[in-house]
């Protein structure tokens, strides 16, 4: 026996991540739900459903927003970015090459609300200071990494913002996978990962390193 | 073989899994949604110790949109985490013994129609005594919160002797006698525990869920579910954070999958935050008393500690957990004699577990701040102090304890350097101060949970003709990085990329056994079962590139994905074709490794707590601002040292040193898990005082202070490539090093955690009166001991025995 339909479903129209959505939803459902319910989008997560933990932060407008406390309701014609819409063209964003290198992400479960809060941070502010960091990052909670390596992410994806975007990826591919007659499987990917993982970490690692030396 | 230097162990990488967490891609446990899933919610009893009189869920199960109710007399198997303390129901079936024990689940079409399904659940109950702290419980043993336990609410009683520590009190130039409390706090995993349970199409249960332990809740299922383990399917989701708080197997779990074989449907049950601090299983709060006797030069001539842990409900680890208070205190410092009394009791409060450190983050708060005691006593620096009594490598403890390598002291000089320790520990201005701590943490526990004599971790490879390699492990990635172990030291041995590994892990139909994410043991045994399997697996490789080459096997070199000849590196074949090639000659490819940690010394009863393969180690220098009209303390730097024996990945090792510090200054500062009672006419019941992120105080970005982590690396002969443990260890100075700067800066002593701003104010006007300048308790309750055991140390002819008999067990 099951309870009859609601009376009506809510319908909107937004953007999410780009890309014009048309979405109906019960409508007592906050943008957190519909995002994760309705739009197939479970990249954004809940620790509290409070306001209280960030883990649930999207932007909306292009301003990091709490989706446990806004009703879906109230995105009708609005821009919404999730994690799932930070690539682009294929690419890792910055933040996200920069995060997954430099050891920001532990569990994994804060960083999709961190990465676009850094995002919006690193949009209207290009070179940030680690308390600009910190101050824009402070409503975001993480248990496990103690921040550090999340703030020298940030800081690293806003120094190496230009060069990344310049990156050339054919380097990468003539280097190394000469001997390696796989002609078959996905070369072109997996030489790109490998190599670039290998460069990036070594060379961000080692800048950190520097930079910690000189903190002394 | 030979083998050039090392290619990806010792180098910061990204983790194998980063890609995926920082794309949204990975998949938690509540990011699952399966066709024709059903959702649940767990009714908790409102009361804090009663029986239940009458349950009626009639309503309930005619709210439209409910499929189903299930409550305690649907699963009366009881079930725990460890074998003598079986005490838990998945739905509590005549008793309730917190507000937030579990009496009913309901399964509806969606979360909101269940949640008011709750409502409609009448339960009649009938009051009990309740008992909300340790002394109550010491005092009242009627009515008994469990019908098992050492006596009345009484859980568990320990006491052991190693050697005679009142005859080292008389040769002692000083005794000590100090009394501390350790407040309760939990894990707070950003992640709610969530689970998913279905019948699979082959008619199977499978269950999904945020477990550290699915080898655990695999046993746990199959009992209370009266169901042959062979024919359930338990996968752990990748934990959003587990901290020790994921390491039970949990009512929701049993209850869903009870559900799922009622309905063949799909269930999914994700809880919220409050459930989440009901769950707890977190640091149990324990008072401590030490008594340690020493010389005039530092040396300890014997140390006795009592510890009195509040259990909360249930048996959870508690009988490890009461253990582990006083285990590891003789790995740090040598302790010739060295006495121990633990008492855990039951109360009704969420039941108590392990939380990072597991019982010995407390003992080791009493024992630091009581040595930063002595060394103003004796007018030693602390530092020189501990350096002096450091425990010597390769060493049997009085608890016969077996150290490996110990980098203690060096921790020690590292940060006394770093920090410039020398200039200005007690230099400091007035308000500014410095505080050092030590400890010393297991890299695995030496026994399984449940007595058996198989491997504690085991990995399979399977190697496919592209030359890509699956590594399968039970063990359960929970954010510390541990697929990245296991992909790192194959990828190692194989002289191939960890992005031509996949790992598939925490699955108990796929993989092979690892008991889980606690203890700090999956680097340690996971990663020698990894090598030893990837071992065998790389000498098939050999044996058929040797041939095929015609190159002595002893020549052949493993290495940018290349088997070559190391005298003439151009002769040689790609990893694939060496896959290829051993398996046209000798079948399918694949091995497996397996890892049991040797046997412990300590053979009496109690001895199965504290023996580990090999031990870290880790030395903390914190530096405060204590503002002395407001009590407010501000942590500008941390300096830590950990004796990692090797850093496989040092980005992720530094990640754990940096979160222990994290989680550490937390529950220095500010964390802690705290009941109060309601008034008489309000049920007069204990509640907890903040359930939710708000209130329970962690630190944010902003209350981060600077970290320098330096590593300590001398390989382990017992880590795999030499690693010890870091997940836990790091942690364990934090709050003791806290608590004396706050001495070195204003002079007050304040030997409980949280050190807050109103017990420093409290602690600065006593000093301003001249009465004692220290916040902290002033009594140990009268716990009625048992004869300790007396187990001779080695030094004394021992032979890790009972000397006396062994008392009987106590009847259960």
């Amino acid at each position: 026996m099951e309870r009859q339909e609601p009376t009506g479903l809510a319908v909107i129209s937004l953007r999410v991540n780009g890309e014009p959505t048309d979405v109906a939803f019960d409508p007592y459902k906050t943008l957190l739900e519909v995002l994760r319910e309705d739009l197939n989008l479970p990249g954004t997560k809940h620790g509290c459903e409070l306001g209280e933990c960030g883990a649930c932060a999207v932007l909306v407008d292009g301003t990091p927003t709490l989706s446990c406390l806004l009703l879906g309701l109230e995105c009708d014609g609005r821009e919404v970015v999730t994690v799932e819409g930070l690539m682009e063209d294929g690419r890792l964003h910055p933040l996200q090459e920069a995060f997954a290198d430099l050891g920001a992400a532990q569990c994994g479960y804060c960083t999709p609300g961190l990465l676009v809060t850094a995002k919006a941070l690193l949009d209207r502010n290009p070179t940030p200071t680690g308390d600009q960091i910190r101050e824009a990052l402070a409503g975001n909670i993480c248990r496990c990494t103690g921040y550090q390596q999340i703030v020298e992410a940030v800081q690293a994806a806003a120094t190496d913002c230009a060069e990344h975007k310049a990156t050339d990826y054919t380097e990468h591919e003539a280097t190394d996978y000469t001997e390696h007659e796989a002609a078959d499987y996905t070369e072109h990917e997996a030489t790109d990962c490998t190599q670039h993982e290998a460069t990036d970490c070594t060379e961000h690692e080692a800048t950190d390193c520097t930079d910690y030396t000189e903190k002394k | 073989m030979t083998r050039p230097t090392m290619r990806v162990v010792g180098f910061p990488r990204r983790r194998v899994d980063g890609r995926a967490k920082v794309t949204g891609q990975t998949v938690f446990a509540d990011d699952l949604v399966l066709p024709r899933m059903l959702y649940a919610r767990l009714l908790r009893s409102t009361v804090p110790h009663a029986r239940i009189r009458s349950l009626d869920a009639s309503k309930a199960e005619a709210h439209p949109g409910v499929h189903l109710v299930l409550t305690g007399k649907d699963l009366p198997i009881p079930y725990g985490i460890l074998p003598v303390s079986q005490d838990e129901h998945a739905l509590c079936p005549d008793k309730v013994r917190f507000v937030g024990d579990p009496v009913a689940l309901v399964v509806a079409r969606d979360e909101l129609i269940a949640t008011e399904a709750l409502e409609l659940i009448t339960v009649e109950y009938e009051p009990l005594k309740t008992f909300a702290d340790p002394e109550e419980s010491l005092a009242h043993p009627e009515p008994r919160i469990h019908d098992y336990g050492d006596a009345g609410n009484v859980h568990k009683k320990v006491a052991l002797s190693f050697g005679d520590v009142e005859e080292g009190f008389r040769e002692a130039d000083h005794v000590f006698d100090d009394l501390f409390f350790y407040q309760g706090n939990t894990h707070l995993p950003l992640e709610q525990h969530a689970a998913v349970a279905a019948i699979d199409g082959d008619g199977k249960l499978v269950l999904w869920s945020s477990t550290q332990t699915p080898h655990y809740v695999h046993r746990a299922l199959a009992k209370a579910l009266e169901m042959p383990a062979a024919h359930i399917r338990v996968i752990a989701t990748p934990n959003g954070g587990g901290f020790g708080g994921k390491s039970d197997p949990f009512n929701h779990e049993v209850a869903i999958a009870k559900a799922a074989l009622v309905l063949k449907r799909p269930i999914k049950i994700a809880l919220t935050r409050e459930e989440v601090f009901l769950c707890h299983r977190g640091r149990h709060p324990v008072l401590m008393r030490f008594r340690t006797g020493v010389k005039n030069d530092g040396t300890i001539t014997g140390v006795h500690l009592q510890t009195l842990l509040d259990g909360g409900a249930y048996g959870s680890y508690g009988v490890a957990s009461t253990f582990y208070t006083g285990a590891l205190q003789t790995v740090t410092y040598h302790i010739p004699r060295y006495r121990f009394d633990g008492c855990r009791v039951f109360t009704n409060k969420p039941p108590c577990g392990p939380k990072r450190g597991h019982g010995t983050p407390q003992s080791r708060f009493g024992q630091e701040i009581q040595l930063d005691r002595i060394g103003e006593r004796l007018a030693i620096d602390p530092a020189d102090l501990r350096l002096r009594i450091v425990e010597r490598p390769d060493t049997l403890t009085a608890n016969y304890l077996r150290v490996s390598t110990i980098g203690l002291a060096e921790c020690i000089r590292r940060v006394v350097k770093t920090s410039d320790w020398k200039n200005r520990f007690r230099k400091l201005e007035r308000g500014r101060g410095l505080g050092l701590a030590c400890s010393s943490y297991l890299s695995g526990a030496g026994l399984p949970i449940y007595w058996n004599d198989m491997p504690h971790s085991a990995v399979q490879l399977k190697l496919d003709r592209s030359g890509g390699v699956t590594a399968f492990c039970g063990a359960t990635e929970i954010g510390q990085g541990s697929d990245d172990v296991l992909v790192g030291c194959v990828a190692e041995v194989f002289g191939i990329e960890p992005f031509d590994i996949r790992a598939v892990t925490g699955d108990t139909d796929l993989t092979p056994v690892d008991l889980g994410s606690y203890s700090s043991r999956v680097t340690l045994m996971m990663g020698n079962a990894a090598i030893q399997a990837a071992e065998r697996a790389r000498d098939v490789l050999a044996d058929a590139v040797g041939r095929k080459l015609g190159v002595p096997k002893g020549r052949l070199v493993f290495a940018d994905r290349r088997v070559f000849d190391s005298e003439d590196p151009a002769r040689g074949v790609t990893f694939a074709e060496a896959v290829c090639a051993a398996e046209a000659m000798f079948g399918a490819v694949g091995s497996t490794g397996s890892y049991t940690p040797p046997p412990s010394a300590a053979k009496y009863k109690g001895g199965g707590v504290g023996p580990s393969p090999t031990y870290s180690y880790t030395a903390a220098v914190i530096e405060v601002e204590v503002d002395e009209s407001t009590g407010w303390v501000n942590v500008p730097r941390v300096w830590i040292a950990h004796d990692i024996g090797r850093a496989l990945n040092p980005t992720l090792v530094r990640g754990q040193v940096e979160g222990s510090v994290y989680m550490g200054l937390g529950e220095a500062l500010m964390e802690e898990q705290v009941f109060r009672r309601l008034p008489k006419r309000l049920s007069n019941a204990v509640v907890h005082k903040f359930p939710s992120m708000l209130e329970y105080k962690s630190p944010t970005f902003l209350d981060m202070p600077e970290i320098f982590t330096e590593l300590v690396e001398n390989p382990d002969p017992h880590g795999p490539f030499g690693a010890k443990e870091v997940g836990q260890g790091p942690l364990l100075p934090i709050m003791p090093a806290l608590a004396n700067a706050v001495y070195d800066a204003v002079g007050v002593r304040i030997d409980e955690v949280p050190i807050t701003p109103e017990k420093i104010v409290k602690a600065l006007a006593d000093k301003a009166a001249g009465r004692p300048p220290r916040y902290g308790p002033s009594r140990f309750p009268d716990v009625d001991w048992p004869e300790p055991l007396q187990v001779p140390p080695p030094w004394e002819g021992g032979t890790g025995r009972a000397a006396t008999a062994q008392p009987a067990e106590t009847p259960r």
